[in-house]
């Protein structure tokens, strides 16, 4: 590894009018692995996605992928720079099949059209779509549709893939399919992840490293298993000082 | 025949149908009247419009309610270079082709540049072209408000050099434009450029997000889509001979250009061609029932209503659904 951290988050800060949804957060994601940013609704999750992949320009604070500044690029060039992102409210190109949709994905690094083709089969493939390739993408179910956005975003060949609440609406064992999906694809292909999500069965899982955030700062930062024993964490999720029987803590 | 057909991705059957229609359009003018003839001259026109604008709102989803502003900057500039300085029509579209690319580029450009999109870009295509059409109403040199005229000459023979001659010359100069439209359009939508258009028709955001540099593909779009619209303008003065900022720059004339497009089929390939036949022969044999009938106005009436019915029944144009009835394609890609 190079000594530039593969992707630092510094003091960041976004206000929208009034409402400061995030607060000066800083985290840093090492290569290879896969990083979770949890917390409430409206703890800016998805905000600090969109400074990341470049929707909004952050107020405060530099976004660096392997020493290189992306804050306040234009989404597509943060694609170039090798982020791809999929959204919690999933965007397909309804009127194109399914296979062309990965296709617009594949043809950022494929400009030929048979080699792109060949991309966007082997991530269907992957991906558990290969049988809806030639359906039109209009009439996937939500949690196909979920997995298209992974696939699409897939195939622009990012070195880290943003994954916005991919596993929201899943069922448990649709979240296990995908849950092995991502840890092969970070096995086989090298590739970072990060990811916000609600699903705690998946997070626990599939997190080497947990970021928590609430109303738009940083609270906690560790692995899974001393996040989730956080005083800190857990106040926010359950409530304030949540009363806890005396007995109940051994 | 299968391995041609294979060849150009059409079905067997779509490349029997292809070809004989283009045998009996290229064989037209020697059995059919003149007034059939001068008929199909319109809906060739019609056709290609139609294939010219298709390409910003069928393919990149972008709706220009001011394309008549493309038709009258080629009309204007062809037909100006010729009155004044006798420069025949093929260096017309050489200097109006990117005259109109440049302005189809400032609208595109300012509008994308400050996000604006949706029904606010259509306005803003309906303002540039009222804008133009008041300049041009006060515009001497190329004829103010009473228009500018072409000197018409009665040649022995066609002069395709100067675009003067019959209504069958004009048949055969807009049949080859709208097969080239067609192969162009075709070629487009199979290529890198042609998906990005359709994943920024689909979702902005979402192609954005891809790596599209959805700013330079949606300029690209209006670019081509005014470049084409202008040689067709060009080639309109010739034809008629005069021009009226009243008339070449309307609203009317943007929103019948419109048309064709839309009840052949948004974003399909032979839409265009298609709508622009059904719509042309069916004003014709309008004008002709209302003539039998004596009804003045009623062709206007009818004709409105035949396209709300059209468009009601048939909400993804006309052509997909045809193309599949007659089996020349597989649902899929009835484009």
């Amino acid at each position: 590894m190079s000594a530039a951290p593969f992707l630092a988050v510094a003091g960041i800060a976004k206000r929208f009018r009034g409402l400061l949804a995030v607060d000066d957060v800083s985290f840093e994601v090492a290569e290879g692995r896969i990083v979770a940013l949890i917390g409430p609704n409206g703890a800016g999750k998805t905000t600090i996605f969109n400074l990341i992949a470049g929707v909004y320009r952050p107020d405060r604070g530099r976004i660096a992928l392997v020493g290189r500044d992306i804050a306040g690029l234009r989404p597509h060039q943060v694609c170039d720079a090798g982020i791809a992102r999929t959204f919690q409210l999933v965007k397909p190109f309804g009127a194109l099949s399914v296979e062309d949709n990965v296709l617009v994905g594949a043809l950022k690094r494929n400009p030929a059209m048979a080699a792109a083709r060949r991309t966007a089969r082997e991530i269907l493939a992957r991906l558990g779509l290969a049988e809806k390739a030639q359906a039109p993408a209009a009439s996937l179910t939500l949690a196909e549709r979920k997995r298209l956005e992974t696939a699409r975003a897939l195939a622009t060949g990012p070195r880290l893939l943003l994954l916005d609440e991919v596993m929201a609406g899943l069922r448990p064992t649709e979240i296990d399919t995908m849950v092995a999906t991502f840890r092969s694809l970070v096995r086989e292909t090298g590739v970072t992840i990060l990811l916000t999500e609600h699903v705690m069965r998946a997070v626990m899982a599939l997190s080497d490293h947990v970021v928590v955030l609430h109303h738009g700062q940083k609270i906690a930062d560790g692995v899974p298993e001393a996040v989730a024993r956080d005083p800190r964490v857990l106040e926010c999720y359950l409530g304030t000082h949540a009363p806890i029987a005396p007995g109940a803590r051994g | 025949m299968t391995r041609i057909a294979a060849r150009l991705g059409v079905t067997p059957r779509a490349l029997v149908a292809g070809a004989l229609l283009l045998a009996i359009l290229l064989a037209l003018p020697w059995f059919a009247s003149s007034y059939i003839v001068s008929v199909m001259v319109l809906v060739l026109f019609a056709a290609y419009l139609g294939q010219a604008w298709n390409i910003m709102m069928g393919f990149a989803g972008l709706l220009s309610i001011g394309h008549a502003l493309y038709v009258g900057l080629g009309a204007y500039t062809g037909a100006a270079l010729f009155v004044h300085f006798s420069l025949p029509p093929w260096i017309g579209m050489v200097a109006g082709v990117p005259i109109a690319m440049l302005a189809g580029c400032i609208i595109g450009g300012l509008s994308f540049r400050f996000g604006v999109t949706g029904v606010y870009f259509a306005l803003l295509t309906i303002a540039f072209a009222e804008f133009t059409r008041i300049l041009f109403d006060h515009f001497g040199w190329i004829g103010g408000s009473s228009g500018l005229f072409l000197p018409v000459t009665n040649l022995a023979q066609n002069d395709l050099w100067h675009l003067r001659g019959s209504p069958a010359m004009f048949y055969y100069l807009m049949l080859a434009l709208v097969a080239a439209a067609l192969a162009l359009t075709r070629f487009l939508l199979r290529r890198r450029i042609g998906f990005y258009w359709q994943a920024i028709r689909e979702d902005p955001d979402a192609a954005e997000a891809l790596g599209i540099n959805t700013f330079r593909y949606k300029l690209a779009a209006v670019a081509l889509s005014a470049g084409m619209t202008a040689i067709a303008g060009v080639i309109e003065a010739f034809y008629y001979n005069n021009l009226y900022p009243s008339t070449a720059f309307a609203i009317g004339r943007s929103v019948e250009l419109m048309s064709a497009p839309i009840v052949g089929g948004l974003g399909t390939l032979f839409g265009p061609i298609f709508g622009a036949f059904v719509l042309t022969v069916l004003g014709e044999s309008m004008t002709g029932l209302t003539a039998a009938l004596h009804i003045d106005g009623i062709k206007q009436w009818f004709y409105g209503a035949v396209l709300l019915l059209i468009v009601a029944l048939q909400p993804g144009g006309l052509w997909p659904w045809v193309a599949a009835w007659l089996g020349l394609a597989d649902r899929k890609d009835a484009r």
